[in-house]
């Protein structure tokens, strides 16, 4: 398997869209830091692109990849390798460059201009929602066929995530604001990678604003590490899952 | 130390007979552990003028109380126990000091306010460089006027509100001294009820249950240099007039009733240059009137001000307002006071003409602050795309979001602010 | 030896297996015909898993291969259309795949010299053009001496040369004995390379029998013609 990631991995990183991708990043978070001194004002930018860019990103190139990468997945599965093994290849080649890219790009600047408070948070945050999209769009190139198609779902799975599902809670949170929301609100928010990741960096930056919510059971969610445990947990499950339900597919798929 | 089962002995000192005539008001009397004449004793036997030695030592002495005008000075922090029990010192008498004493574990009740050192009606009273170690109330002052409490540690450890009195309780006094004191895990740290003309300067009071500083029906008041860190619900100042709080720090009250610095039915009060930090709420404001607000630091707060629409006629100028969560939320859209010229992070205005104005006005209160401020949850999808959006979209075409409440002048620069002296 | 059993596959509604025999057996070079989807590449790829059989058996020397995929180093496989990573050199295919099998005989390199492969090891995949892609995935199928080898449309978009080359290479396989299946839409080829004809028409099995045999029952000497004329019959039967 690591012979077989080696070059896959070998592959996508003389892929100029990973190069520029990673240029990308590297551009925007070094402009930021630029014409920003405050470093906490440079996150806050940061977080933007972390929470949307990063997710599209990842969900598009990847599933871009995998079509791209079918005859050559075919080629592989026509050898005795086990298809387990040629999926997981994929999908460890694939994220472990796009997070690369990510590292790189968000990383250097914040080792030349110093990383700031939240800045691992940040780092963290991307690195998770890389890999849960990087899982979803190999989900959506499994279910279908048809790249077109499965690029529509990539497509709306990123929309769907980033604005769709806050405006639902919104509404949900607005209808319902006569109940006691603390724990439903706690599902809801797991119940989206993006809303998580979105978490983990208020817990940085925005504590003092979060202790403003009522009850003991958020005192200790969000005054202890109790919040970011949680976050991650629920983020690799995010990840997991769909990566486990596209490998049962994938397994008995026809190529 | 050890207490052994002698009895405490007394070494009365005799001066020379002609001096012990010519000073027969400023006897000085040493007390000792295991000595023959206890404490008690002493303290009862001494008479106005005179001057108490209490050598290192500990003491459980149960309750002393104190009728004369002494000066009750511990040598080498002597420890006066309560044995949680009793109230260790009462005084009832005028210019009473009291220094370097080392007070422990005073009795708790429900019903009597049991303290370290309780003075009622003595005017005058000095306490200064004592210990004040899981006390139930820490120096309590009654109806005592002109008094100076300086340089005290206090401490208590209870669990929960109901074992805890407060560090520094005044009711009903005036011209007092409240200075360098350090008081931390009591109900109120500094508690002012009825106390005028009086200043509280240099404390630090941390980590108490409720109120770093509580502060009712105070007028004409000065507290400077304070710094409150971490307390339950931060500090509270209510139906005071003319109030002065200058160069305070007001950092890490967390909660969701808990602000940096409440503010209920004050008028014509001055807050200049403080520093909120941290906090959930760095001010909440109920009722207040003309009080101005000047030159103050507002940083990493949730809400830097929460103005409710009770208030008018208040000034806010020359403050920074910088890593808010959010600057200002308000309950009403009428706008009765003034916010100029204040150093907001969050404007991306321009300043064309360089003189350092920004050139549009700065709304400081955003449309999502209005929507947590009737829906708390939604705080959850904070710095989400959507709200990006509703933010912006708000900018535009104001729907929610008080149209008039903006600074005019927001200047393109932060203030130069020295919030401590 | 290959020994499909009662193979079905249906894509969606379309029957593209409709319960398939066959015994294939070594030192027999088969031919796999048939109009435009009727099953060719579908069959292909069930025996080498790439599709999965709905119902019925495939065998490889009498092992089932339902789940597994060991039985894919007696293969050797060459694609319709190989496509493989844009950006990593021809060279860096071959290593790859040797690395990846992990072949404990020899490796047979003679057709990527003949097609003088070698010389163009440091070319980039999406630099070359179809025919050399082929020639790459022809020399991929035959590296590792593989008992049973299957080519997909072989001959298509090489250059005469070259699918002589491939031609004699594949007739040396079979007289070495080994199973060989090929198909084509170009009768002279197979008439040279192929013992036997198997005939797919729309997911149905139409013939499973020797070239000669099939000539002598049609009168016809050139394969070509024996098979249209196969054809005809066939269809006017089913009419």
């Amino acid at each position: 398997m690591l012979r077989l990631i080696k070059y896959i991995l070998y592959d996508i990183l003389r892929n100029r869209f990973i190069l520029f991708y990673t240029l990308f990043l590297f551009l925007s978070t070094y402009a930021m830091f630029q014409l920003d001194s405050d470093t906490s004002k440079v996150i806050l930018s940061m977080l933007n692109i972390v929470l949307m860019v990063v997710p599209l990103v990842s969900i598009i190139f990847t599933t871009i990849h995998f079509y791209n990468s079918y005859e050559f997945i075919e080629m592989m599965l026509a050898q005795p390798i086990n298809r387990s093994v040629i999926f997981m290849s994929q999908y460890i080649a694939v994220s472990v460059s796009m997070s690369l890219g990510f590292f790189i790009g968000t990383g250097t600047p914040m080792l030349i201009y110093g990383i700031p408070d939240a800045g691992y948070a940040l780092l963290l945050s991307g690195f998770m929602l890389t890999m849960v999209f990087v899982s979803m769009a190999f989900l959506a190139s499994v279910i279908t066929r048809d790249k077109a198609k499965a690029i529509g779902m990539a497509l709306l799975f990123w929309f769907y995530f980033v604005l769709i599902y806050d405006a639902l809670m919104l509404w949900i949170v607005y209808t319902f604001s006569d109940y006691p929301l603390e724990k439903p609100i706690l599902a809801l928010i797991s119940a989206n990678p993006v809303d998580l990741a979105r978490v983990m960096l208020l817990l940085k930056l925005d504590i003092s604003a979060l202790m403003g919510f009522t009850g003991a059971f958020y005192r200790d969610f969000f005054g202890s590490n109790l919040g970011i445990y949680f976050a991650m947990s629920v983020l690799i499950l995010w990840v997991v899952i769909p990566l486990w339900l596209s490998m049962r597919i994938f397994r008995k798929k026809d190529l | 130390m050890t207490v052994s089962a002698q009895l405490y002995f007394l070494i009365v000192l005799f001066s020379l007979p002609g001096v012990f005539l010519t000073s027969a008001h400023a006897r000085i009397f040493h007390v000792y552990p295991n000595a023959k004449q206890n404490l008690q004793e002493t303290i009862a036997m001494a008479g106005d003028g005179d001057t108490v030695y209490i050598h290192q030592g500990h003491y459980f002495s149960g309750n002393i109380t104190v009728k004369n005008q002494l000066l009750i000075e511990g040598i080498d922090m002597p420890v006066l126990d309560g044995n949680l029990k009793d109230e260790i010192l009462t005084i009832a008498a005028r210019k009473v000091i009291i220094r370097g004493i080392h007070f422990k574990n005073t009795g708790r009740s429900s019903i009597n306010d049991l303290a370290a050192i309780k003075c009622l009606d003595a005017h005058g009273i000095r306490v200064e460089n004592c210990i004040l170690e899981n006390t139930f109330f820490g120096i309590y002052l009654s109806n005592t006027d002109s008094s100076v409490i300086r340089n005290n540690r206090l401490e208590a450890f209870a669990e929960n509100e109901y074992q805890l009195g407060n560090g520094i309780h005044l009711w009903k006094c005036k011209n007092a001294l409240i200075e360098e004191n350090e008081i931390k895990g009591h109900r109120d740290g500094i508690y002012f009820e009825f106390v005028t003309d009086s200043q509280i300067r240099d404390n630090i009071s941390n980590e108490n249950m409720r109120y770093g500083l509580h502060f009712m029906f105070s007028h004409d008041d000065v507290y400077e240099r304070n710094i409150f860190r971490k307390n339950g619900a931060g500090v509270a100042v209510m139906y005071s007039r003319r109030v002065h709080m200058y160069y305070n720090r007001f950092e890490d009250n967390w909660g969701s009733s808990s602000y940096g610095m409440l503010l209920k039915d004050i008028s014509d009060s001055e807050v200049i240059q403080n520093q909120f930090k941290g906090n959930t709420i760095g001010i909440f404001m109920e009722g207040t009137s003309r009080t101005l607000f000047e030159k103050n630091l507002f940083a990493m707060n949730g809400w830097a001000i929460k103005l409710q629409a009770s208030c008018d006629d208040n000034v806010l100028r020359y403050n920074n307002f910088s890593g808010n969560t959010f600057d200002i939320s308000t309950n009403g859209s009428l706008v009765l006071n003034t916010i100029d010229s204040n150093y907001w992070d969050r404007y991306q205005g321009y300043d064309l003409d360089r003189d350092g104005v920004g050139d549009i006005p700065f709304r400081p209160v955003s449309m999502f602050s209005i929507i947590v401020e009737r829906v708390p949850p939604a705080i959850m999808l904070w710095r989400s795309f959507l709200v990006f959006l509703l933010d912006k979209v708000e900018k535009i075409i104001p729907v929610i979001t008080p149209e008039n409440m903006q600074d005019q002048t927001p200047s393109m620069k932060p203030y130069d602010i020295h919030t401590r002296s | 030896m290959i020994s499909i059993q009662e193979v079905n596959k249906n894509f969606g509604r379309l029957q593209a297996l409709k319960n398939i025999n066959l015994e294939l057996v070594k030192g027999k070079s088969y031919a796999l015909i048939g109009p435009n989807g009727s099953g060719k590449t579908t069959l292909i790829k069930c025996i080498l898993g790439l599709v999965i059989a709905a119902k019925g058996k495939i065998l490889i020397d009498g092992l089932s291969t339902a789940g597994k995929w060991q039985y894919r180093e007696k293969i050797g496989y060459m694609p319709q259309i190989g496509r493989y990573p844009d950006n990593m050199k021809i060279g860096q295919i071959f290593e790859m795949a040797i690395n990846i099998r992990k072949h404990p005989g020899q490796i047979d390199e003679e057709l990527l010299s003949a097609f003088r492969l070698n010389d163009m090891y440091h070319k980039r995949m999406h630099t070359l053009s179809g025919g050399t892609r082929q020639k790459v995935s022809a020399a991929l199928a035959f590296l590792f001496n593989p008992d049973i080898l299957i080519l997909d449309e072989p001959t298509a978009g090489l250059d005469p040369v070259s699918v002589e080359l491939l031609k004699e290479k594949v007739i040396r396989c079979k007289e070495d004995g080994r199973l060989i299946m090929i198909s084509s839409h170009i009768m002279s080829d197979l008439d040279d390379l192929a013992s036997d004809i198997i005939y797919l028409y729309e997911g149905d099995l139409l013939y499973d029998n020797s070239i000669d045999t099939l000539k002598s029952e049609t009168n016809e000497s050139r394969l070509g013609k024996a098979i249209s004329k196969f054809i005809t019959q066939t269809h006017s039967i089913h009419d």
